[in-house]
């Protein structure tokens, strides 16, 4: 069960003059289970890979096998990967139509055919994961507050019972506090359902301190591929693409620099406060 | 599907027709239009076709992208030559069960094509290397004589140039919330007419919500830079006649004296 790239190209206005690679020879294996930040500058083509995993691009070369099948075999069932391979877009609650919350998330489940008892309790479970009260679930969705627009918009994707989870940019937009409640709820739900979640992010700070994998993009192609504390100590490199490192990160290097004997492979605050406690104890 | 659309998108380069005065490129147009109408024969065609031909070479913009405007007409351009095919009387050529094709027919229905054709290619020359700014720009200079007559001309030229640059923001929202609805297990191609019609309910919604939310932010943005209509406004870059602007015109008054000789006069 896993999702593979295999030598996957993607050129935009092929044969225009406004001709572009977005992608440029990907080979990627994405197994069950993974907390992966994708990571790369605007720009980078992680908008264009992440649409390739559900089959909504097709590569101009090379093959997507989702669970060993060859997702654009004539004979493929798109609609199915479609509700195993949930993909989240930026600005989600762009998409939001129906007259209320709940059947704005029943959407999804009512097109895979469910009967409609079915798609009622994956509408209620979902909006209950990201954490919708009751009280909205009647309430037209273009009276909510923004952060909470895009927790149904996710809810819209939740409800489809995905096996993998694609996030593109879920906190644009969000400010702090909306940001980390949106970033804990996913944790939560990948903590207790244990699918596949993939974070796309322009912002280490964001992804650093949930994800078990970071896949850097630059210019089409992967840079580094790695637990977060081993990309980060490209942390010169990734400056050099308009990246950075968590402040974290920068810290703990500072201080080394300074003499005192810490751990540089830090990435979160938590650890780096042990980290240096632990250091002064000595 | 949704980028084959080419009218109304300027395609960037930098070329002879591309620098052009956009009042010229209007009266261009509009010349080649009239002159698409008046001439009946095939000469006069094969006049503007060159014509048209050589515009395209000197706009350095690939032939190709004339040719996929195109397919968003082709079913007018199939319906029209369909019905002026059978429903031309005159002398009949081949008829089967109830339809004639007739001479005339034949003939008429290939002008209208190649009529129609030329058309199309001929204003997306002009929206192709002219940017809509460019383009309301010329069209109000043009206009600003009849300001005596109390047509609001700038407000005219600047509602043009808004609807203008909201096309491609339109059409690319459109493929954005799509995708979205795809993601979501929407299907668009799928069943008869009307569940094909209903499917547009998860597209379309959203889509008037964000023209709304942008008109609504571009009023805004208008606001606050004091904008407020036409009256005693000044421009950054005034539109000035140039040399290759007069030789321009010069040209366009040939053609259309010869094609009119020719496709109209003379044979």
């Amino acid at each position: 069960m896993s999702i593979i790239l295999d030598h996957v190209s993607h050129i935009y206005e092929e044969g225009m003059a406004m001709e572009h690679a977005a992608l440029k020879d990907i080979n990627l294996v994405i197994p069950d289970g993974q907390f992966i930040g994708l990571i790369g500058h605007t720009g980078s083509g992680k908008s264009t890979l992440v649409q390739h995993l559900n089959g909504l691009l097709a590569p101009t070369s090379g093959n997507v096998y989702y669970n060993g099948a060859d997702i654009h075999e004539k004979d493929f069932d798109k609609k199915q990967l479609r509700s195993k391979v949930g993909l989240v877009f930026q600005y989600p609650e762009h998409q939001l139509f129906e007259i209320d919350v709940f059947s704005d998330v029943c959407f999804g489940p009512k097109n895979l055919g469910l009967d409609k008892k079915e798609v009622e309790l994956r509408a209620y479970a979902a909006l209950k994961q990201v954490g919708i009260e009751d009280e909205y679930f009647y309430q037209s969705p273009f009276d909510l507050s923004g952060g909470q627009k895009r927790r149904v918009a996710i809810a819209g994707v939740l409800a489809m019972k995905p096996e993998v989870l694609i996030l593109d940019e879920p906190t644009a937009g969000l400010d702090p506090k909306g940001r980390d409640e949106i970033l804990d709820q996913i944790a939560r739900l990948r903590k207790e359902t244990g699918i596949t979640v993939i974070l796309v992010s322009h912002s280490m700070e964001d992804v650093a301190k949930y994800v078990d994998r970071i896949i850097v993009m630059n210019q089409g192609q992967i840079m580094f591929d790695d637990a977060p504390k081993v990309v980060f100590r490209h942390y010169k490199e990734l400056e050099a693409v308009g990246l950075a490192a968590p402040q974290v990160t920068y810290i703990m290097q500072a201080l080394k620099e300074k003499g005192l004997e810490v751990d540089t492979d830090i990435t979160t605050i938590e650890e780096a406060k042990t980290a240096i406690l632990k250091a002064l104890r000595r | 599907m949704l980028r084959d659309i080419t009218l109304g998108q300027y395609y960037q380069a930098d070329s002879v027709i591309h620098r052009l005065d956009p009042r010229v490129k209007l009266v261009t147009t509009i010349c080649f239009i009239i002159s698409l109408f008046l001439v009946d024969n095939w000469a006069g065609y094969l006049i503007a076709g060159l014509f048209l031909l050589m515009i395209i070479r000197f706009s350095k913009v690939p032939f190709k992208f004339m040719v996929r405007g195109m397919k968003s007409i082709l079913f007018l351009l199939i319906f029209a030559a369909v019905f002026n095919l059978f429903l031309t009387p005159g002398e009949v050529v081949v008829s089967f069960w109830k339809l004639k094709i007739t001479r005339e027919g034949i003939r008429f229905a290939a002008f209208m094509a190649v009529r129609l054709i030329f058309l199309i290619m001929g204003s997306s020359v002009m929206t192709l290397t002219t940017t809509p700014n460019n383009l309301t720009d010329g069209l109000e200079k043009l206009l600003g004589p009849l300001k005596v007559l109390k047509v609001p001309v700038h407000e005219i030229a600047m509602m043009m140039s808004i609807a203008l640059r909201f096309i491609p923001i339109l059409l690319e929202e459109t493929d954005k919330i799509m995708k979205a609805q795809i993601a979501r297990g929407a299907d668009f191609e799928s069943g008869n007419l009307i569940r094909k019609a209903k499917s547009l309910v998860p597209l379309l919604v959203p889509l008037f919500i964000s023209a709304f939310r942008r008109a609504n932010d571009l009023a805004m943005a208008m606001e606050a830079r004091c904008y407020r209509g036409g009256e005693q406004r000044t421009k950054m870059k005034p539109l000035i006649y140039h040399k290759a602007d007069v030789l321009a015109y010069g040209t366009v008054a040939c053609y259309l004296v010869i094609c009119i000789t020719f496709g109209k006069i003379l044979l």
